[in-house]
């Protein structure tokens, strides 16, 4: 499969009281066309300064990032990100933010909103505000405002971090139902080993700060994956080895 | 509901009981008891003048607040999102805020002379800056992750305002609005003082100039406390539209 996101030598540190702080240290990745990956590390390693790299909304100090072979110059609408705080409008109804990445002149808007509503099963909230919406169905209304532009590439952030157990078991094995419908390529940011296992093809494991790149594990577990499976126990107890537990 | 009104009511009746005797246990010629405002209130409902008084207040207070509102949000909206035009007014704007309508009372009389324009123009300088100022606050207080997502999905720069900073800002112009109409009834007594004939304000100033009316005096003084009241009633309605509760706790 060709390479769809190239990091090639990512360093970043920020400028602190006195002098600079290195966030990363030297990462060199290479995400395939339709991959899933999931970055965990430590927290405060430096994970989301790498998102915030590889989907363009943050520069590397050195080092270049390529999407489909171009150098990365800022956000687009082929990479949408899903972060942990979430950012569905909620001064507009979900319609209306199915709407906003989308042109008003497009005569299949109003399709394309329904069929991405139907597909995270919030059909019949089309009216509904954020704030009459649970964090599980908020989580979805972000993940279909994302699909309803297209976007080749998916960023998550923690994005199931900010809900309580069950919801964010459930949440995932829906976001897994629909993403084996659309292929995407995807980078997975976390600090859960199980999630990653649950849901990535691959997991890098980052390093403490500055963050290297300090193991790669491949996830050769069937969908959908029984997490109670000895496999998936094996790989979990590998894992996290590598943070030394 | 009711029940829980009872409390505040009680206050307001001891305060009128407290009133009424210290005015009959001091036998003071002057200043008027509860009755005598009643009365005197009924009397300018009689002849009709206190609709008028209310409704040149109420004129005036509309018209300096709307053109404060039709210059602070834009004006506020900008200072907010270009960081150039915040360093250029904002000096400005902190330099003026302080200084009391009052304060401007000859000026006004020498740039608009002694009509409604005078009042309007005090009324517009007392809202116009609480506007500018929570205008801007509501931009900058923007959630990051609202402005990344409309980034992410490289919206053109209208669709950015109006889907995202407007609404986004909306909550706080609201509270705004709010206070700078709050402050535009406040002033419109002074502002009247050099009104011609007409205004609560004016009420007030001749009632007590022309044979010491006091009891005119306090009902125009009631009357502007009710009025204020229901004016931020009106306001705090906003608060309750669909597309702003998500900022207001409660």
């Amino acid at each position: 499969m060709p390479a769809k996101i190239v990091a090639d030598g990512i360093r970043k540190s920020y400028a602190n009281g006195n002098g600079t702080l290195p966030v990363i240290a030297g990462i060199d990745l290479a995400v395939a066309d339709g991959e899933f990956v999931a970055i965990v590390g430590p927290s405060g390693c430096g994970k989301t300064t790498l998102l915030n790299i590889l989907a363009g909304f943050d520069r590397p100090d050195v080092g270049s990032v390529k999407v489909d072979g171009a150098v990365r110059g800022g956000p687009s609408r082929k990479g949408i990100v899903i972060s942990q705080r979430g950012s569905v409008f909620p001064w507009l109804t979900v319609e209306q933010n199915m709407y906003f990445g989308l042109n008003g002149h497009d005569p299949d808007r109003k399709s394309r909103a329904d069929h991405y509503l139907g597909l995270v099963g919030l059909r019949g909230f089309e009216r509904g505000y954020a704030h009459e919406l649970s964090g599980g169905m908020l989580k979805r209304v972000e993940l279909a405002r994302a699909l309803v532009v297209r976007p080749e590439i998916l960023y998550m952030d923690e994005p199931f971090s900010a809900l309580d157990a069950l919801t964010s078991l459930r949440t995932r094995i829906e976001v897994l139902r629909i993403l084996d419908q659309e292929r995407h390529t995807c980078v997975l940011i976390t600090h859960d080993v199980e999630e990653a296992i649950h849901m990535a093809d691959r997991i890098i494991v980052l390093s403490p700060r500055p963050a290297t790149i300090q193991a790669i594990f491949d996830v050769p577990l069937s969908r959908p994956r029984d997490l109670a499976s000895r496999e998936a126990a094996t790989l979990k107890a590998a894992v996290l080895r590598e943070f030394g537990l | 509901m009711l029940k829980r009104a009872i409390p505040a009511l009680a206050v307001v009746l001891l305060l009128v009981g407290v009133w009424w005797i210290c005015v009959v246990a001091t036998h003071s010629p002057i200043f008027p008891t509860p009755l005598a405002v009643v009365t005197a209130t009924l009397e300018l409902l009689r002849d009709g003048t206190l609709w008028d008084h209310i409704g040149a207040s109420l004129f005036r207070v509309a018209a300096g607040f709307l053109i404060a509102v039709l210059v602070a949000v834009p004006l506020g909206l900008w200072m907010g999102w270009v960081q150039g035009a915040f360093r250029t007014f904002n000096p400005i704007v902190q330099l003026l805020r302080p200084i009391s309508p009052i304060a401007w009372i000859p000026i006004a009389i020498l740039w608009f002379g002694v009509g409604d324009a005078s009042p309007i123009f005090l009324i517009f300088l007392s809202s116009v800056f609480p506007l500018v100022v929570q205008t801007v606050t509501g931009v900058h207080t923007i959630e990051r992750q609202y402005l990344r997502a409309a980034e992410n999905f490289g919206v053109s720069r209208r669709k950015l305002f109006v889907q995202v900073v407007i609404p986004a800002a909306l909550p706080q112009i609201i509270v705004g609005m709010r206070i700078a109409l709050g402050v535009a009834w406040l002033v419109v007594v002074a502002a009247e003082m050099i009104a011609l004939h007409s205004g609560l304000g004016y009420l007030i100033i001749d009632s007590r100039n022309a044979g010491n009316r006091y009891d005119l005096v306090v009902a125009g003084m009631v009357i502007i406390g009710v009025t204020g009241l229901l004016l931020d009633t009106m306001m705090r309605r906003m608060e309750g539209l669909r597309a702003v509760r998500w900022r207001y706790a409660r």
